[in-house]
């Protein structure tokens, strides 16, 4: 029905921790459908950290094929990596990651900048990413003057901004108490029914619940559905 | 990411540290206004040196005789007269003397010579009249006053037709000169002039060992000089017992002097500027460290590693070259205190400051280079883990 978003084929990671060789990611084969909502599960050390980065294209694996929309991102350089995700990514993270010194607005408007998109269209588009997660009234705030929930919502809108093809959750609701995780996670799902492949990270069953299919992962292995948990 | 934005965000971030941006800074203001005071006042000292020695003349030619065995004689003065574009000579003999008029003496500088002295050193007499030829026949005990010297002997009063004590001896206070101001220990205002033979005995030499000449015009002087060469080469066949020199000569010699004390000057201050420099890297280095998570969050959403350097190189060059306008401005301030206060001259030189401005701009880049590469190469998720 609808065409692949991500596929990663056979993917492998290790890390060296002294004298052990650690298997972050061991042979992991997943495929995402555009417009899917996946949640991928998995207790701390689980290698989920590691599967994260890699489809954030944050880092490169040590062998297996990475394509994301159509283009092979496994063997790309550095730079070729920052413009997949400033074009194709959006990152919503735990502790929202906004910088301090900028407004709710200046914030959301940073991939932009750094796509190159003037001034005015910049602000425009910025602003109607606000207005989508409901906060456009707060557009001149700094993040210190506003609340967690808010801050996500920020954050979210930054990640929308540049229309990416997946958003990627890294525990979206590890730091907000359980009603604005319920808005925040409406909000999710409110923008996957618009359209928009989400992959979200979670520790938390009920969180991962909300999602339209889940994957666990463990010791670096994956698995359809509630696996190990 | 275009440049305009990036400035923007440098001056955001600058402003959010407004105390650590300004000690920052403050090395590279140092820097930069004592570069720009420094040398102006080198070439301000510079400039009332060539001035006082222009004061003498332009015309003017030192003859000064090393050679104490084969003395310099007056028939060898006469021979130098002739020489072609020479208008007039002033043999001289120095010494240092007591000078007393009643209770009070001083000791001076005294200079026997002749009537020619007068214009060959562009003096002027203030009062009464100088030495004669006929005074210098005779060897006339007869004494002319620099101002100075009048003023300490006399006060206000009139030294004219008065006598004074030389070394014990009487002698008459014929005139009394201008003040001229002098340059280089010698002043006229604080010597006393007797007839060229009279100082002969006093100082019991018959030995000529200075003498000045005056060229007809500017155009000869140095036709003048390559004459007097001449005639003096003839006395003595080495060239080391004696020199000719003009003021163009004395005034390159000043040159270099002040020249090498104006580079020693900057020198110094540049040497601040670079401190200052290693000032702004060391803060820059804190900088990068602090904003490591900003630096991570910036490469997650898309900055590459060329993002990330310019912004910091921008911010650093930025940083320097906002030292760099207040080192300027603070520079300028200091040289008018300078000259209001103290008098002297301070000769400022665009070239020097736009010099030193640039150099304040291209110590930013520099010493920013390092930091920003070092933010560059921070890995996204080493630097988003960053606490």
């Amino acid at each position: 029905m609808t065409e692949t978003m991500i596929s990663l084929k056979k993917i492998e990671k290790t890390y060296k921790m002294g004298q052990n060789t650690v298997h972050a990611l061991d042979h992991v084969s997943l495929s995402i459908e555009e417009g899917d909502f996946v949640s991928i599960v998995g207790p701390s050390g689980s290698g989920k950290s590691t599967l994260m980065n890699t489809m954030g294209c944050l880092d490169h694996p040590d062998s297996g094929e990475y394509v994301l929309g159509g283009s092979h991102v496994d063997s790309l350089k550095d730079w070729q990596l920052a413009d997949i995700r400033n074009q194709k990514i959006g990152f919503i993270f735990q502790n929202f990651n906004l910088l301090g010194k900028l407004t709710a607005l200046e914030n959301v408007e940073l991939p932009l900048i750094y796509r190159g998109t003037k001034a005015k269209e910049r602000r425009e588009q910025a602003m109607a990413s606000l207005a989508q997660v409901g906060i456009e009234e707060r557009a001149e705030h700094l993040p210190n003057q506003l609340s967690g929930g808010q801050q996500q919502r920020v954050a979210i809108a930054r990640a929308l901004v540049g229309q990416p093809s997946i958003l990627l959750a890294d525990e979206p609701t590890g730091a907000l108490d359980s009603r604005t995780s319920e808005e925040i996670m409406d909000l999710l799902i409110a923008l996957n029914k618009e359209g928009r492949t989400i992959i979200l990270i979670t520790h938390d069953l009920h969180v991962a619940r909300k999602a339209k299919r889940t994957v666990s992962i463990s010791d670096g292995k994956l698995y359809e559905g509630e696996h190990v948990l | 990411m275009n440049l305009l934005t990036s400035i923007n965000m440098a001056l955001r971030n600058i402003r959010a540290n407004k105390t650590r941006a300004f000690l920052t800074m403050l090395g590279i203001i140092i820097g930069v206004s004592s570069v720009i005071v420094l040398v102006a006042i080198g070439q301000g000292s510079s400039k009332s040196v060539a001035d006082s020695v222009n004061s003498l003349g332009t015309n003017l030619i030192t003859v000064n005789i090393m050679n104490t065995d084969t003395p310099y004689t007056m028939d060898d003065i006469g021979q130098v007269q002739k020489v072609y574009g020479v208008k007039s000579i002033s043999p001289v003999l120095t010494g240092r003397v007591t000078v007393q008029n009643g209770s009070t003496s001083t000791q001076v500088a005294l200079t026997g010579t002749n009537a020619d002295y007068l214009t060959t050193r562009q003096l002027s007499v203030g009062d009464g009249r100088f030495i004669s030829t006929i005074d210098d026949q005779y060897r006339q005990k007869e004494v002319v006053l620099g101002s100075q010297v009048a003023q300490t002997l006399f006060g206000s009063a009139s030294p004219v037709n008065q006598s004074v004590l030389i070394n014990g001896n009487r002698y008459n206070v014929i005139g009394v000169l201008n003040t001229k101001g002098g340059s280089m220990g010698q002043s006229s205002d604080q010597s006393v002039f007797i007839p060229f033979s009279t100082a002969q005995r006093l100082l019991q030499t018959t030995h000529i060992t200075q003498f000045y000449a005056q060229a007809d015009n500017q155009q000869d002087v140095n036709i003048a000089m390559a004459g007097i060469q001449r005639a003096v080469g003839q006395v003595y066949s080495n060239t080391d017992d004696y020199t000719v020199i003009n003021q163009q000569d004395v005034m390159n010699a000043m040159d270099s002097v002040t020249q090498t004390m104006t580079m020693l000057l900057g020198g110094i201050a540049g040497i601040s500027l670079l401190v200052g420099g290693i000032g702004i890297m060391n803060i820059m280095f804190v900088s990068v460290t602090e904003r490591t998570r900003e630096i991570g969050i910036r490469k997650a959403i898309g900055a590459k590693r060329r993002d990330i350097l310019l912004q910091f190189l921008i911010e650093s060059t930025v940083l320097s070259m906002i030292g760099g306008l207040c080192g300027v401005a603070i520079g300028l301030l200091a040289g008018w205190i300078y000259t209001t206060v103290t008098g002297g001259l301070a000769v400022y030189s665009i070239t020097v400051i736009v010099f030193a401005f640039l150099f304040s701009a291209l110590i930013g880049i520099i010493f920013g280079v390092f930091p920003a590469n070092k933010a560059s190469k921070l890995s996204p998720i080493e630097a988003l883990r960053f606490e």
